[in-house]
């Protein structure tokens, strides 16, 4: 995994202070006869009491802070740790290659699977390159591509979400951003294999239900899952994307909301602090879910998963009726 | 010059008759109404009459969703249906205004539930399941009761058989019933997919607007895909790609002419010949 550049939210902050005082005192422990080890485990056991405290009572906004934190594990981190035999296909075979997103084969366990998901990039450069996780039409299209692949190939299907939304650019719109994210709902519906998509930080609108229409969908547990950002919900709705701590709490947008709404089928958990304190075991317990979701999901003939799929959000909803 | 003239077998007759009794003008509107576009002033009965259509100028102007069934369908041959279905609000929405308060409000000033309208009809004798966005209700923003009437005209259309066409005339999701709305996408895009097995068609007709989550599911996944002149279309709305380029757009960007000259949609048709294409794109293929 990439190296640590120190990056703390707000909120970690007094978390990030006590660490790094124990680790200066660790640096001078072991020096010339002087022993700090009883003040360490003091003030180890204070910060595990600390962080605890913090991540108990997370606003929505602080969640949003950790579905977007920058050195949060991305899609290839979680590729290079839970799958192998990784074969990257790339390529919409219509306009050009888009690295917001990723795809190709891998195995899971030793079974091939097909993995679609999208992608960040770490610093200016690599997030230049990936276009800050925000793809264009020739991504879904290279997307509906491996779709296809899985269909055809009897593969189950992997996703994972990752995206502040689909790009709105002059060259996306014309070329029809609105069309191939439409053309990847319908296809993902209609596949006879098993598709499970996983939520591991921004899941932002159209431009990640187009990887979403899954049999099981699976969100990291600091991970977002929204019909629009924070942001631009307040800047239509009071012309201010200042106050979108305030619309975070209304969109109710974290994996625990979902889950609540029975949106979610399974809130994976991260590692105490977020996924960005120890990706080891965060990706060790998104494995974990991703096997006994897919021992399910095997049991299903093509046509049951079909049903499963459209059963699944044909009842997504809530209103009312009135005689 | 063409080698044969055109033979047109079948015409659609105008949907009625009687220039369609305009709705009396309300108090404070007045007898005339002038053109946005060309600022031509028309007796707002001629402009009604018109289907809300420039005279003058051909403008599209907006038309209420039950007007555009009128002028679509046969006479007195729509059903509404679908009425019991009433808006919630699962997740106690609050902006300046509380979401059920707004749901009740639009309601006393529109008189309708939410934003779309669906049911049965005939097109020149031929039966189709139909629905139109209302955009006068909150700009026809798409929640859990308009995914729900979709979804339904869709299996509506599985169940009969018969052919299916959706107006859109939408902003698109609405964010106050946040990932309910989201999900409306891929739930009216599973249904149509499953509708495909039965080989009839969906005409989706975009209106101005139709643009952000209607765009981006069914609104694009029509068999043949028709556009009003001039109607903005897309994914992302004008401004927000402005904030994100940082530039003004050219003339004429994402509107229907835009999108016919790049291919991404079938044709462009002026309202007042909808009904007559609709009626010949359902007798080709349904």
């Amino acid at each position: 995994m990439a190296t640590r550049v120190p990056y703390t939210t707000e909120f970690e902050k007094p978390l990030a202070t006590l660490e790094s005082k124990i680790e200066e005192l660790k640096q001078l422990s072991g020096g010339a006869g002087v022993d700090f080890s009883d003040e360490i485990v003091k003030l180890e056991r204070k910060a595990k009491k600390l962080q605890v405290e913090i991540f108990r009572d997370l606003s929505r906004w602080q969640v949003v802070q950790l579905a977007r934190h920058p050195q949060r594990p991305y899609t290839l981190d979680y590729i290079q740790a839970l799958f192998t035999d990784w074969m990257e296909l790339e390529g919409d075979r219509r306009f050009s290659a888009d690295h917001a997103i990723v795809a190709g084969l891998a195995r899971f366990e030793g079974e091939p699977v097909v993995i679609v998901g999208e992608q960040k990039g770490r610093g200016t450069k690599e997030n230049m390159l990936r276009n800050f996780g925000m793809p264009r039409p020739e991504g879904y299209r290279k997307a509906r591509r491996l779709y296809d692949m899985a269909d055809r190939f009897r593969r189950p299907l992997i996703t994972f979400i990752d995206t502040p939304g689909a790009y709105p650019g002059i060259g996306a719109e014309e070329r029809g951003q609105a069309e191939a994210i439409a053309v990847n709902l319908e296809v993902m519906s209609s596949l006879g294999v098993p598709s499970i998509s996983i939520v591991i930080g921004e899941g932002g609108s159209g431009g990640a239900l187009a990887l979403g229409v899954t049999n099981k969908i699976m969100m990291l547990e600091y991970s977002t899952y929204s019909v629009i950002s924070p942001e631009s919900c307040s800047s239509i709705l009071y012309r201010d994307a200042s106050k979108a701590q305030k619309s975070a709490e209304n969109l109710k947008l974290t994996a625990r909301d979902l889950a609540g709404f029975g949106i979610v089928d399974e809130v994976v958990k991260e590692s105490p602090g977020g996924a960005h304190r120890d990706p080891h075991l965060t990706a060790e317990n998104l494995g974990g879910a991703i096997r006994r979701q897919l021992a399910d999901l095997r049991q299903l003939t093509p046509e049951q998963l079909v049903r499963q799929r459209y059963q699944k959000f044909r009842a997504m909803g809530v209103f009312t009726t009135e005689e | 010059m063409a080698w044969f003239s055109k033979r047109q077998t079948m015409k659609a007759q105008p949907a009625s008759d009687k220039p369609t009794g305009p709705v009396p003008a309300k108090k404070g509107e007045g007898l005339w109404t002038r053109c946005a576009s060309c600022n031509a002033v028309v007796y707002t009965q001629e402009w009604e009459g018109n289907w809300n259509v420039c005279p003058g100028c051909g403008h599209h102007d907006a038309l209420p969703a039950i007007r555009r069934l009128e002028m679509t369908l046969d006479p007195d041959s729509f059903e509404e249906l679908d009425t019991e279905l009433i808006p919630e609000d699962p997740l106690g929405f609050v902006d300046n205004k509380k979401y059920k308060d707004r749901l009740k409000s639009t309601y006393k000033a529109t008189g309708m539930r939410d934003a779309f309208i669906s049911g049965v009809g005939t097109i020149t004798g031929q039966p189709v399941s139909i629905g139109t966005f209302a955009f006068e209700f909150m700009g026809g923003s798409m929640g859990s009761v308009v995914g729900e009437k979709v979804a339904r005209v869709i299996d509506r259309a599985y169940e009969r058989r018969i052919p299916c066409i959706v107006f859109s005339s939408t902003g698109g999701a609405r964010m106050q019933e946040g990932i309910f709305s989201l999900m409306q996408m891929a739930k009216t895009s599973a249904a149509l997919n499953r509708f495909r097995q039965v080989r009839k068609p969906y005409v989706s007709v975009m209106l101005h607007p139709t643009t952000g989550g209607v765009a981006a599911s069914f609104a694009w996944l029509g068999d043949v895909i028709l556009a009003e002149p001039k109607a903005l279309i897309g994914f992302a709305g004008p401004r927000v790609i402005e904030q994100t380029i940082r530039e003004k757009l050219p003339a004429g960007f994402q509107r229907s002419e835009f999108l016919l000259e790049r291919g991404m949609i079938d044709a462009i048709v002026p309202r007042l010949q909808m009904r007559e294409r609709l009626a010949q794109v359902i007798s080709l293929l349904g």
